[in-house]
């Protein structure tokens, strides 16, 4: 008898696409191409990530236009700032461990006390490489949410970083973008009219049993478990909250209220600690809502390297381990 | 040299010599206010500061923010109280200021901030900001086609951060002839001398060596000031400048020069006047006169 075959750590970026989902190839690459045609305002900077964070696109389409800055973030941030004051719109790329933890005083006192139109795009956000604690940025949102003037986006597909480049484009101030990247998965397409803007949170899908408040991938698996509770009788509601800072915090109190005995779940590929989950918990404290709370993310510690689907099983965040916390918690219809 | 331009640089530097004066007058006065603060600092930069402000920046008093200007960026946030002397001197700031300094809603806070003085170009104070910032802006110059150029004073303290050297590989690396780096070495840091904190010496070697046109200089010798900025600004050469300044702190002031540990100086209420009268006696001039 053989030993069943291990699976193994893809590449450093693996997709998180599931077998047969349509995608789209670095869509923020072909956004930002784009925009760029329409503003000549428009730069792309990387610390040495050009290919990792689909830039290479923007940098094919407008070489002269690209700035390679070599593999030092803190000059990164520092450099962003400065084409930023003179008037450039940049886009600086890097990975969202590095953007976070390396380069956070940067981005704090030259971009963000200042308010400067700079647009961080973070690649590898939470659990989205097998390659361990280095690359897996599971506290990115914890560190970044006490920044004042600084937004945070966590888009969710292939449509949400088309329509977000766009809109970062429009906002003036810095942003700092959750970027997927390579085969993007689509998954927004079925929702017809769904609109991507900054500061709102978007109701996906209607629900009386049960409502999932996430953001960025969590929100296709929100979407997915949603789908396959139906199968069982259970309707799952699924607000996708794009924007983690500032957050849209009227429609939450709305959609909680709306069904006030339902739970709430919060699903983010982040770390428990710091994210959008603590972030909903206090707005309901605060507002006096009491509700049944849930959280769906990342343990609070450094993760284990390995194969992506393993590992999003093991911390929970796989469709198959979201449709179960949410089973252990609603009743299950039995028929 | 000729008479005509041996008597011209003469005029300069004794017209420099003046507005240094009055920036190390303006500097005790703020100073005064507040009874402490980095003015060791800000008597030791004056003769660069008046170099800067009054022979190389192109900057209209009237609109800081012109875009044509030549941006002087202050990277080290506590030398504030410096700039804001050279600013009141060249008329960007009102003097009535200098009696807010460092007091509640005044223009003129500790540490320097954008967002609070005409003139100031960027926060400062997390040090190790400034020279890239201006590799930021110097490329957008660049893109904008502008011939502004950057100036970025820096300290020797400032040296010890790495992500200062980061920016001088930057600028070398893209050629920034539009950018200017002006190292005040004053050998003090918050702790000790600079040179025991973390010693950077040879100083200029390491800059010649990342590729930089290098010059240093008696950052309080005006004349070997001044040359050291003409010569820099007019080097047909495609690589970034640093003009590398030695420089003593409290200069003009003799008990303040021989003050130990002056990195933060505290000086007594009755001491202010006699920095004042020993900065007239130094400079042969009676109180008060400009």
């Amino acid at each position: 008898m053989s030993a069943k075959k291990k699976l193994k750590t893809s590449a450093m970026i693996a997709s998180i696409a599931g077998e047969d989902q349509p995608t789209t190839s670095a869509p923020f690459g072909h956004a930002l191409v784009e925009a760029a045609g329409k503003n000549d305002k428009i730069v792309g900077m990387t610390a040495d990530l050009g290919k990792y964070t689909d830039l290479h696109i923007f940098a094919k389409a407008y070489p002269d236009r690209y700035y390679q800055m070599g593999m030092a973030e803190q000059l990164l941030m520092m450099a962003g700032a400065g084409m930023a004051r003179e008037g450039f719109i940049p886009f600086v790329t890097t990975y969202s461990v590095f953007a976070s933890r390396r380069a956070y005083d940067f981005i704090c006192l030259a971009i963000a006390e200042e308010n400067l139109n700079v647009k961080i795009v973070g690649g590898l956000p939470g659990l989205t490489t097998g390659y361990g604690p280095s690359h897996q940025a599971t506290e990115d949102v914890a560190i970044f949410r006490g920044m004042p003037n600084l937004t945070i986006v966590d888009p969710c597909d292939a449509v949400d970083i088309e329509q977000s480049v766009q809109a970062m484009v429009d906002f003036n101030g810095p942003v700092y973008l959750r970027l997927l990247r390579g085969k993007v998965p689509r998954v927004l397409d079925r929702f017809e009219g769904y609109k991507f803007e900054i500061g709102k949170a978007k109701q996906l899908i209607d629900g009386k049993d049960a409502l999932i408040i996430s953001s960025g991938l969590m929100t296709m698996r929100a979407i997915e478990a949603s789908d396959e509770l139906k199968e069982k009788g259970k309707e799952v509601g699924v607000l996708h909250c794009a924007t983690i800072k500032p957050l849209d915090t009227q429609t939450i109190l709305e959609e909680v209220r709306r069904h006030p005995d339902r739970p709430v779940f919060v699903a983010e590929n982040h770390s428990v600690v710091g994210g959008l989950g603590e972030s909903v918990a206090s707005l309901l404290m605060k507002e006096g809502v009491a509700v049944k709370f849930y959280q769906i993310g990342l343990p609070d510690e450094f993760l284990d390297a390995g194969a992506l689907p393993t590992l999003h099983d093991r911390y929970g965040i796989s469709t198959k381990e979201v449709v179960k916390t949410i089973e252990q918690h609603v009743a299950v219809n039995v028929n | 040299m000729s008479q005509t331009a041996t008597a011209s640089k003469a005029s300069t530097v004794e017209a420099l010599r003046k507005r240094a004066y009055n920036i190390r007058r303006h500097a005790l006065r703020m100073g005064e206010v507040q009874g402490q603060g980095y003015v060791g600092q800000a008597l030791g930069i004056a003769d660069v500061l008046a170099v800067s402000y009054f022979h190389a920046l192109k900057i209209d008093p009237k609109n800081p923010e012109w875009e044509e200007r030549d941006r002087f960026l202050l990277s080290i946030g506590h030398y504030a109280i410096a700039l804001y002397a050279a600013l009141i001197e060249a008329g960007v700031i009102s003097e009535d200021e200098i009696e807010d300094y460092g007091s509640d809603d005044s223009i003129l806070p500790m540490s320097g901030m954008a967002a609070y003085t005409p003139g100031m170009e960027i926060t400062g104070g997390s040090l190790g900001h400034g020279l890239g910032i201006g590799v930021g802006m110097a490329l957008g110059l660049k893109r904008k086609q502008s011939t502004s150029r950057i100036f970025n004073l820096l300290s020797d303290g400032e040296l010890n951060e790495g992500s200062t050297w980061e920016a001088v590989a930057s600028a070398a690396h893209w050629k920034l002839d539009n950018l200017i780096a002006i190292v005040d070495v004053n050998d003090q840091q918050a702790d000790d001398k600079s040179s025991m904190v973390l010693n950077y010496e040879p100083i200029a070697d390491k800059w010649t060596a990342f590729g930089w046109e290098t010059y240093r200089v008696d950052g309080n010798d005006l004349e070997a000031v001044l040359e050291a900025f003409d010569n820099a600004l007019a080097s047909n050469s495609d690589k970034p400048r640093v003009i590398i300044c030695d420089t003593l702190m409290g200069r003009g002031v003799p008990f303040l020069e021989k003050r130990d540990k002056n990195h933060f100086i505290r000086v007594d209420e009755n001491e202010w006047s006699v920095a004042l009268k020993e900065l007239d006696d130094v400079y042969g001039i009676q109180s008060g006169e400009k």
